[in-house]
């Protein structure tokens, strides 16, 4: 389970010291139990460059980082069966609904309102209601006037393709360098079920030919994208009894022509929003179903599947939507940009993930290099952001870690009772938590007073403290080599 | 010889405004309105008014 920074926290945290500390106890996921999904590990310098700050193209990155969308391109060429354009409710949370229609200028001024109070936006995307490419004007001068007055934010936008050809070479002139491409089917015959009409060179298609010139657009917007080494994430909606089956053969397509991620999502068709499908009965997928199309497709492919399907003006982190406290009745009249906030955000985030990483990488090479057999149990207090950082009297839980020279992996929790009860321990406790860490060869904390660490070595469990506030895997590897490098070299000696 | 925008079922997405070839179309208030002075409903410019071939409401784009 994915934990979020608390944004409470931050919104108020004007200091260095206070931001870190906000992300350091955000807990999130250990970094030796999640693997490296979509990490710098998998990826070629250059595309994880380009999608580490992107919450959408990167799982590792919605851990930190916020988009907003501004809907500032109403228009739209094509109709969806999923989609009905006069519907707009506040409560709802999917693509293409939305409260407010902003000007370029107002969504200027939204989107520097947001980057003084949110550190973390560090992706503004244009994402309906209505096509970005088809209502480009709009699109382009949106984003002209924030590049210009912040130049670090990343653009991105999201289109059904059938205007995408004609504005590729703008796009990567303004160094847009994600692309979202709602593609739902490569044949025109599923299609036609999908879309009733396309406006398409000053007139309106319907049926096949519609499906056919569609398609035909996509995919070759999708093949300039990839040709300019744009970064392209394919939508698509499933839609059991329609395309559901079909979705296979759309990410075969996509992939070969060099789609970036693929993101099925859940067809969401209530009556109530008036959507042809909403009102002839059409079902979206049940959880199930969506897994097991998602599971058939994770061979070989990079599938997204942290997508909560926000809000067209949504603002935040991922799962989170704070786009009713940034309303136009909300955001000033004149509104200057204040960089300090990201700034500093941002190099937290750099410093911690930098840092995180090269420890990591830095303790399998050490455990490498140790001449030992030894598999041994670490138990680690900590209070989460991955170091070594609680009390042993404090902990509730020991998170439990296997050394040997093979690396450092992630086991298990152990529960225990909280052993220091304000200033005195009790000894039934200590009995219970050492109990509990049975198998457990050492325990790393960030404090541990003399009579709890007698009385755990009495029990063959030695305890310290020597790398509190360590990366947790960095601390590991530094006792492992204390341990058993030395014991091996006194041997020779 | 005009169209007009019926404003009850318009969601001002604007489509019909930039398909317009005669810049008829432009925003009064909180609403498109088609100026008929200029709207020439396409002829000699399109096969069909561009303004009723974009729009996603039916029957909101129509013969004044």
């Amino acid at each position: 389970m994915v934990q979020l920074i608390a944004l409470g926290s931050l919104k108020t945290a004007a200091s260095t010291e206070e931001m870190r500390t906000a992300l350091q106890s955000s807990g999130g996921c250990s970094s030796s139990s999640c693997g490296s999904s979509e990490g710098p590990a998998d990826l070629p310098p250059e595309v994880w460059n380009k999608v580490k700050d992107h919450p959408c193209y990167s799982e590792e990155a919605h851990h930190y980082f916020a988009r907003m969308h501004v809907a500032v391109a109403p228009a739209c060429n094509i109709q969806c069966n999923y989609c009905n354009r006069k519907y707009d409710c506040a409560n709802e949370s999917r693509p293409g609904v939305v409260s407010e229609k902003l000007t370029p200028e107002q969504a200027l001024r939204k989107v520097t309102a947001v980057a003084n109070e949110v550190p973390q936006l560090s992706v503004l995307g244009i994402a309906g209601p209505g096509d970005a490419c088809y209502d480009w004007r709009k699109t382009r001068e949106t984003f002209d006037l924030v590049a210009r007055a912040i130049p670090d934010i990343k653009l991105c936008l999201s289109t059904n393709g059938l205007a995408l050809p004609d504005h590729v070479a703008e796009i990567a002139d303004m160094n847009i360098d994600h692309v979202t491409v709602t593609i739902n089917m490569v044949d025109p015959e599923v299609g036609t079920g999908i879309y009733p009409w396309i406006f398409f060179r000053n007139r309106r298609w319907t049926g096949l030919d519609a499906a056919k010139i569609l398609h035909e657009r996509q995919m070759e917007g999708l093949e300039m994208l990839t040709a300019r080494n744009i970064l392209v994430k394919v939508n698509s909606v499933m839609i059991p009894g329609i395309n559901d089956e079909h979705l296979i053969e759309v990410n075969r397509v996509v992939k070969s022509k060099g789609a970036f991620l693929h993101n099925i999502m859940p067809l969401i068709s209530d009556p109530a929003h008036g959507t042809h499908f909403g009102l002839t009965g059409q079902r979206g997928p049940r959880a199930m179903e969506l897994k097991a199309l998602q599971d058939k497709l994770s061979d070989g492919t990079k599938l997204m599947r942290h997508c909560r399907q926000c809000r067209a003006d949504a603002v935040g982190l991922l799962g989170e939507d704070r786009g009713q406290e940034f309303t136009m009745d909300h955001v000033p009249e004149v509104v200057a940009y204040d960089p300090e906030k990201r700034q500093t955000y941002r190099s937290i985030v750099a410093e911690e993930r930098g840092e995180h990483l090269a420890n990591r990488q830095d303790a399998s090479r050490r455990l490498a290099a140790v001449d030992a057999a030894e598999s041994v149990l670490v138990a680690i207090a900590t209070k989460g952001g991955g170091r070594i950082n609680q009390h042993f009297g404090h902990a509730k839980e020991f998170q439990v870690y296997e050394a040997s020279r093979d690396g450092v992996t992630f086991i298990g929790h152990r529960k225990v009772d909280q052993y220091c009860q304000g200033g005195w321990g009790e000894d039934a406790t200590l009995d219970g938590v050492i109990e509990a860490l049975e198998g457990v060869r050492v325990v790393l904390c960030a404090k541990i007073g003399d009579c709890p660490k007698d009385s755990l070595s009495a029990a063959g469990i030695a305890a310290t403290d020597d790398y509190a506030h360590d990366w947790i895997e960095a601390g590991i590897a530094a006792w492992y080599e204390a341990t058993f490098g030395t014991a091996i070299e006194s041997l020779t000696a | 010889m005009a169209y007009m925008i019926v404003t009850a079922q318009c969601t001002v997405c604007g489509a019909c405004e930039f398909e317009c070839p005669n810049a008829a179309i432009a925003m009064k208030g909180d609403t498109y309105v088609i100026d008929p002075g200029k709207c020439t409903e396409c002829d000699g410019h399109f096969d069909t008014p561009q303004c009723a071939a974009v729009c996603p409401v039916s029957d909101t784009c129509v013969p004044a």
